[in-house]
């Protein structure tokens, strides 16, 4: 590629331009290195290739074994937003998303400062607490939960979904504690000889070095809420009003009749904020994966 | 802390204790729970013929697809780790499915895989393959939701690949001065040095098998209007087709929240929790054997 791209003139200077058929060879060497990699690649690439293609579609074309749309019919993308509330289900979306991330963030510092950096009786045994929590199927406390809603009345609505993230999250405070481990002692102790009280390290000190641990544990919070399905259709599956984005696409279908082309559309814009998210925190999002893994 | 505390105990340790509870009771959320001691874990063990089904579709999760995302995501982290153009460009490919919403990634799939005009079909014809039936065929659907989840395994395959570049480089080298072989440092240096990271995600893998939902609910329901074109299907959906995709929490989530059998739905998750925590004991148990952990005990 550099050689290859480099001025005719100065590449000469440096260093001899392989003729051709070496280039060439060392292409197709690159080629059959990577192969397996490329063939692989084509094939996790496929999926959104043929979803896109669909989403252009005619409907009567959608519906035939062609593959390539003609007329590229971009007007499905309007029409989805014509013939769904996808703006409402959305705005649902981001209502969750948003309230739930942030008291997951407000409550589940405190508790991730307290499970590493403090020290007090019966704090390894309260982990494992977390630990388990953090093991245990949903399904397992559901029912009593959903009877719990009931009785307040509150089902049908988003507060089920929003509430219980503000007493904090047994992944977030996982994740969180394994990071703030990593803080190095002296920095605390150096601050409390400066005579700071805990709740202002943690304010100053702690949450300043752990910006990209709570980044990515706001990232991941956001992203369940968005992918969120089991919970939303117990709470709000019955009330169209309340739906979140993944409801409404789940009913997407018995909505329009067998469309794909509009389906398929809806999909994609479904997926798009997800996507946009990712490649604006790419970073955060792998370094939290790793720290999930590696340490756990 | 002490807010936690007191969420920790409402949204957990009481549910759990009231789980046990209404385990023993038959209850609609209408009138007031009523005692029927073991009744609900007699017709569980003995007589709901469902049960026999969704446990065994769920083994199926946890043998057959469980393993394959595991060996899958190791592949290719592998891959990436030797790929010396483009490595960022072919992880970003290889992670993003599994930031897909599970709705849209399982309609997605159930439009690609659908029999009668589904692109895969359509090339798979045009190579004179008879394509099968996919979501629509009690044979396929399983088969058809492990295509799914092979797709989205991209937290597993960066684990792996951070496992992976983590091994220490000497132990590769003075193998390799040795005289071993790239199998044999495969078998030999790499496996050992990530088996912490493999019983990882075999765990999460299990747990997650236990509460497959979505995309067996969403492709079910999909696949049979599909099939019925109607629209919308209530219970004819179950498991469809033909029990096939019919998996626990499915048949949990039915019991309670389209039945109204709290009772019932509870003590199958009693059993669900006693399950859970047999497998991880098993498989942590099970792994001493294998894992090998560098250094001291953190």
């Amino acid at each position: 590629m550099s050689v290859a791209d480099a001025p005719a003139g100065t590449a000469a200077l440096v260093r001899r331009t392989p003729p051709r058929s070496v280039r060439r060879r060392r292409f197709l060497i690159a080629l059959a290195d990577h192969s397996l990699l490329i063939a692989a690649a084509a094939l996790f690439l496929a999926p959104v290739v043929f979803v896109t293609l669909t989403a252009l579609m005619t409907n009567s074309q959608a519906l035939s074994p062609r593959l390539w749309p003609e007329p590229f019919q971009w007007s499905n993308f309007s029409e989805v937003f014509d013939k769904s509330p996808l703006w409402h289900w959305a705005l649902n979306s981001f209502i969750y998303s948003s309230l739930a991330t942030l008291g997951l963030l407000v409550s589940s510092i405190p508790v991730a400062y307290a499970f590493s950096v403090l020290r007090w009786r019966g704090r390894d045994a309260m982990f494992l607490v977390v630990l388990v929590a953090l093991m245990l199927p949903p399904q397992v406390t559901v029912v009593p939960l959903y009877v719990m809603w009931a009785k307040l009345d509150l089902v049908g609505s988003l507060w089920p979904l929003i509430l219980p993230n503000w007493f904090g999250d047994a992944f977030a405070i996982f994740l969180l504690r394994q990071f703030f481990l990593t803080i190095p002692t002296e920095y605390l102790d150096a601050a409390r000889v400066d005579g700071c009280g805990e709740l202002r390290i943690l304010t100053t000190v702690v949450l300043r070095l752990a910006k990209p641990a709570i980044a990515a544990v706001a990232l991941f919070s956001i992203l369940y809420t968005w992918n969120d399905f089991f919970l939303p259709l117990l709470y709000v599956g019955e009330n169209p009003d309340h739906w979140v984005t993944s409801i409404g696409l789940s009913q997407f279908r018995s909505l329009h009749q067998v469309q794909w082309n509009l389906t398929m559309a809806a999909t994609l814009l479904v997926m798009l904020p997800v996507i946009l998210i990712f490649f604006v925190a790419q970073k955060a999002f792998v370094e939290g994966v790793t720290l999930t893994g590696v340490k756990g | 802390m002490s807010p936690w505390i007191l969420g920790f105990s409402v949204f957990f340790g009481y549910p759990l204790v009231m789980s046990a509870y209404l385990s023993f009771t038959s209850y609609d959320l209408l009138n007031p729970p009523k005692w029927v001691g073991l009744e609900n874990y007699r017709y569980l063990f003995g007589e709901d013929p469902d049960i026999g089904p969704a446990v065994k579709n769920t083994l199926w999760l946890i043998v057959v697809l469980v393993p394959l995302q595991v060996l899958f995501a190791f592949g290719v982290a592998l891959m990436l780790t030797r790929a010396r153009r483009g490595a960022g460009f072919f992880r970003t490919v290889f992670y993003l499915p599994a930031l897909v919403p599970p709705v849209a990634a399982t309609l997605g799939f159930v439009y690609l895989l659908n029999p009668a005009t589904g692109p895969v079909n359509t090339v798979l014809g045009k190579l004179g393959i008879d394509g099968p039936l996919w979501f629509n065929d009690p044979a396929w659907s399983k088969p058809s939701l492990t295509l799914l989840g092979l797709w989205g395994i991209g937290n597993t395959m960066v684990i792996f690949l951070a496992a992976i570049l983590d091994v220490p480089r000497h132990l590769d080298e003075s193998a390799q001065l040795d005289g071993a072989g790239p199998v044999q440092r495969l078998r030999w240096v790499t496996l050992p040095s990530i088996s912490p990271v493999i019983l990882f995600s075999v765990v999460i893998g299990v747990i997650a098998a236990m509460q497959y939902f979505t995309q067996a609910y969403v492709a079910a329901a999909v696949a049979a209007g599909q099939a019925s074109q109607a629209g919308s299907v209530s219970t004819l959906e179950l498991g469809y087709p033909e029990g096939s995709t019919l998996f626990y929490p499915i048949l949990l989530y039915y019991n309670g929240f389209r039945f109204f059998n709290m009772g019932y739905a509870a003590a199958m998750a009693i059993v669900l929790l006693g399950v859970a925590f047999l497998l991880t004991l098993i498989i942590l148990g099970n792994s001493r054997r294998w894992v090998h952990y560098q250094g001291a005990v953190r």
